[in-house]
């Protein structure tokens, strides 16, 4: 995809009466455009510094062993094992983040006395938690998942919370003049209402899920993306390979974020 | 938000709405009912009202701003409980809120994420009935408001007007007895309330329910009611119950009448109208959120929400 097939003038803001091809291309040049940008002034900092390899490698010498480490079968295990973590990892920490959100949202008592916990969870990096959870939970997925749950947790949760207490009361009068149970009025009035914000909180969260994958891998674990970037740098020597285990990460975190978009789109695109 | 889009066809109902027999409406009486907010400034809002009102009636309910009627409505329909006094539904007495009751507030009060037909199957989910019997129901309802064919189309892309259409649809949704309406359609333009005055008229002859209707129009409530009933600044009381003899069925020409100005003459001689702010700003301080969540200091459901902050030890609300 190049600049040329584009439509001239073309922007994603003139939507409606585009065919959804023409649309797409609209959007996609643009992207293709930065990321060309991105790899030659990469080629270019490499030729001007005349940087080893095994310091910075070159975009083309990455894309080499890039498709490498995937037709040798080194990349996918790492990439499956990191893919579980992220999802699994993000699926626990936002379910158990909505239910405590919605406490939150609807029992001061709750939040005075989870409050100070939250914040103190969140302010200690999980960089520095991380080897003691691997301590106890051991080097496998169950530690991965307890860092990445834990990551994902705050801005869920907040996000929820902050919904749903800004749910407008009119609209909580009216459920209740209609006789709505407690759950009634969580499930079809106040958590639909507070589902952009939610889904806010989830698109932050399923990046920090990715950030939360890595870290637990490096203070320990045998397979995954962050173990891969170790191995290459720490007993390989093969930066080249850090460097494509690097991309296939950034790709993992872009698609889930593209995923969330998307999805948030779908559900509350239209109102 | 594209507004705009009122059915074209103002033809009020269609005949070929399909209305079940209609359930007489009820009786209502409400005996020396008060009512005080008691907060960082205690308010006396209603104090002693008494109103009998027969089945099928209509009442126009009209006081100066701030009386108290809004609050009078909220008691009747069970969200906010009396401190004395009673008020009984066919001599059962209204002690939360009522399935015999349609409430329709001053503003739509639609959910956005849902279409015109959802938000009208909304009371009928919340009571447990089936699939088949909400889409059965909301389709005759959506035909009595004449928007069958909006029946998929998201509030935004509502008018006002129709907005309101859907919302008396979805109080009428359970069959309420009783329909309180709230300054309904103070937010429409003049010819558009005239003529959904005279919607609501037709729609009353189809259900039979018994409608109270505050509002702060004199030609509006002597238009609609066979009684209008004059509030007094708060705390509010009764001050006049002035039957309107005009005949039915009503026709806008009607207003235009010897009878309606004598009519009117004497609502605004009872009207004591007060401009006094504060006791406006008074009720929004101090009157009780429906539905208020337990430990949070009562906030008024007409207000909009703040904007809230998480972990706030120094936030206000929790110094009460």
């Amino acid at each position: 995809m190049s600049g040329a097939q584009a439509v001239p003038g073309s922007t994603t803001a003139e939507a409606p009466g585009l065919p959804r091809r023409r649309r797409l291309l609209g959007v996609a040049w643009p992207v293709a455009a930065s990321l060309a940008a991105f790899v030659i002034a990469w080629q270019l900092v490499v030729l001007v510094s005349g940087l080893q390899s095994f310091i910075l490698p070159g975009p083309l010498t990455v894309a080499q062993r890039f498709v490498k480490a995937w037709t040798d079968g080194t990349m996918w295990p790492h990439v499956a094992q990191t893919l579980v973590e992220i999802l699994l990892g993000f699926a626990i920490g936002a379910t158990i983040a909505l239910a405590v959100g919605v406490l939150l949202a609807r029992s001061r008592l709750a939040e005075r006395l989870l409050s100070p916990y939250l914040v103190a969870a969140q302010a200690t990096p999980v960089l520095a938690l991380a080897p003691l959870i691997v301590l106890w939970f051991g080097n496998g997925l169950p530690s991965k998942l307890v860092i990445t749950t834990l990551i994902v947790f705050f801005p869920v949760a907040v996000a929820t919370m902050v919904g749903i207490r800004s749910v407008d009361p009119r609209l909580l009068e009216m459920a209740r003049s209609f006789r709505a149970t407690g759950w009634q009025t969580i499930a079809r009035v106040e958590v639909p209402a507070a589902l952009p914000a939610i889904l806010g909180g989830m698109r932050v969260g399923v990046t920090l899920a990715v950030i939360g994958a890595i870290v637990g891998e490096w203070a320990g674990g045998e397979k995954g993306l962050g173990v891969l970037i170790n191995i290459a740098r720490a007993s390989l020597f093969d930066t080249p390979l850090m460097f494509a285990a690097l991309a296939q990460l950034a790709l993992i975190g872009v698609t889930l974020y593209l995923v969330m978009v998307l999805i948030e789109r779908r559900l509350v695109g239209d109102r | 938000m594209t507004m705009a889009r009122e059915p074209a066809t103002e033809a009020p109902l269609p005949a070929s709405a399909r209305v079940p027999a209609p359930r007489p409406g009820a009786g209502i009486r409400i005996d020396g009912v008060s009512l005080t907010f008691r907060g960082a400034r205690t308010a006396h809002v209603l104090d002693a009202v008494d109103l009998d009102v027969a089945p099928n009636e209509v009442i126009g309910l009209i006081g100066p701003n701030g009386c108290g009627k809004s609050t009078l409505l909220r008691v009747l329909a069970g969200l906010v409980p009396a401190d004395g006094g009673r008020v009984a539904l066919d001599g059962d007495p209204v002690t939360g809120p009522d399935e015999r009751v349609g409430l329709v507030f001053q503003e739509p009060r639609l959910l956005a994420w849902r279409t015109a037909e959802e938000n009208v199957r909304f009371p009928m989910e919340l009571a447990g009935w089936s699939g088949e019997r909400q889409r059965a129901r909301a389709d005759d309802l959506l035909g009595l408001v004449g928007l069958r064919e909006f029946a998929r189309a998201k509030p935004s892309t509502l008018s006002g007007g129709t907005r309101q259409r859907v919302s008396i649809a979805r109080a009428l949704a359970l069959e309420p007895r009783v329909l309180l309406l709230d300054e309904p359609f103070s937010a429409l333009d003049a010819l558009t309330r005239e003529r959904f005055n005279l919607e609501l008229l037709r729609l009353w002859e189809r259900t039979g329910t018994t409608i109270l209707v505050v509002t702060h129009s004199i030609p509006e409530a002597i238009f609609l009611a066979d009684r209008v009933v004059v509030m007094s600044p708060r705390p509010a009381h009764v001050v006049a119950d002035i039957r309107v003899e005009l005949p039915r069925p009503r026709r806008l020409t009607d207003l235009d009448s010897a009878l309606v100005s004598s009519l009117a003459a004497d609502v605004r001689a009872h009207l004591v109208d007060t401009t006094d702010d504060r006791i406006a700003m008074a009720e929004a301080a101090t009157a009780v959120t429906a539905g208020a969540r337990p430990g949070t200091r009562a906030r008024h459901a007409d207000t909009e929400p703040g904007t809230p902050a998480w972990f706030d030890p120094f936030r206000p609300e929790d110094e009460a």
